[in-house]
């Protein structure tokens, strides 16, 4: 049994680079200690799962590509997202002085 | 667009590697603005992935979207939020590393393991190829028609929203004396929370 190279790239390639690329995004969402990274690995994780969204419209459907469409709504959103979020940033930086996520605790028990 | 299969894989394998190292990048590296320069180059690898999988149009708007608008918006809050600051030391949090490491870790062996073990239908009908943007449009004209109209009335709140949160308050007449003050010069006194002072 020889191990060849695949001739095309196969559907499970992007699954698996999205999965990286969404474990890499979560484990950011979760350690970082400035707010402004926090917002970058949500981003992260928002383009893993467009990722996933277009090689499923590209491989599983090719015809009617309602992934992509569904892409594009992701980025609308996503961009809604950043810009409210950073907007929340500026005031709560103004506000406490500081970025540190450890610091923002007024909302916790 | 048709490539050769062999220059596919080469951009493909080129394109993850900038991906994954450059994702690892922006949540590992101590310096801010390096990790967003780098976000940036993942969005533009992100781009490229789609261009393999015959998208042109959403690659465009990925490139303009997320690079020319969201990356410059992180960059802007970075510059106005970027002061020095000493983050103090929190018990425990080599442990919360390892263990949130472990957990992602795990999420992604299931993730794996449920991408390779699925037996998906392929192949599947036959890519669209260049009427990709043509689809999309008579996709966001009928049947999406909803969402796209929604979508736009989204963007119109989050733009009140966010010119309504970083505002800056200015008062319009002096606090102390009364008397009308110059617009946009004075800036309303800071309110810390639950700091104990009352403000003015």
């Amino acid at each position: 049994m020889t191990l060849s190279l695949p001739t095309t790239i196969p559907l499970q390639a992007y699954l698996l680079l999205a999965a990286v690329l969404f474990c890499v995004g979560v484990w950011g969402l979760i350690n970082s200690r400035n707010a402004v990274r926090v917002l970058m690995s949500i981003e992260l994780m928002l383009n893993a799962v467009n990722i996933n969204l277009m090689a499923f419209s590209s491989y599983l459907d090719g015809q009617l590509i309602r992934g992509q469409v569904f892409a594009i709504f992701v980025i609308t959103v996503a961009a809604a997202e950043a810009a409210v979020g950073l907007a929340i940033l500026l005031s709560l930086y103004r506000n406490r002085e500081t970025v540190d996520m450890e610091r923002f605790n007024l909302l916790r028990w | 667009m048709t490539i050769a299969s062999t220059t596919q894989l080469i951009c493909f394998v080129a394109l993850s590697a900038t991906l994954v190292l450059g994702a690892l990048g922006v949540v590992l590296l101590p310096n801010i603005v390096y990790s967003a320069f780098l976000l940036a180059g993942v969005f533009l690898s992100v781009a490229g992935l789609y261009l393999l999988l015959n998208a042109s149009f959403v690659a465009a708007a990925q490139v303009l979207v997320y690079v020319g608008a969201v990356n410059v918006l992180i960059l802007f809050a970075i510059m106005l939020v970027n002061k020095k600051e000493d983050l103090a030391d929190i018990p425990g949090l080599a442990l919360r590393r390892v263990l949130s490491g472990a957990v992602c870790g795990g999420l992604f062996l299931l993730l794996v393991r449920v991408a390779i073990t699925t037996p998906w239908a392929l192949p599947g009908p036959a890519s669209i190829g260049d009427g990709a943007t043509i689809r999309i449009g008579e996709h966001l004209f009928s049947d999406y028609l909803l969402p796209f109209e929604l979508a736009s009335v989204l963007l119109l709140m989050a733009m009140i929203g966010a010119i309504v949160l970083a505002r800056r308050d200015v008062y319009s007449s002096d606090v102390i004396t009364g008397e009308p003050a110059d617009q946009g010069l004075i800036e309303k006194a800071r309110t810390p929370l639950l700091t104990g002072k009352p403000s003015p």
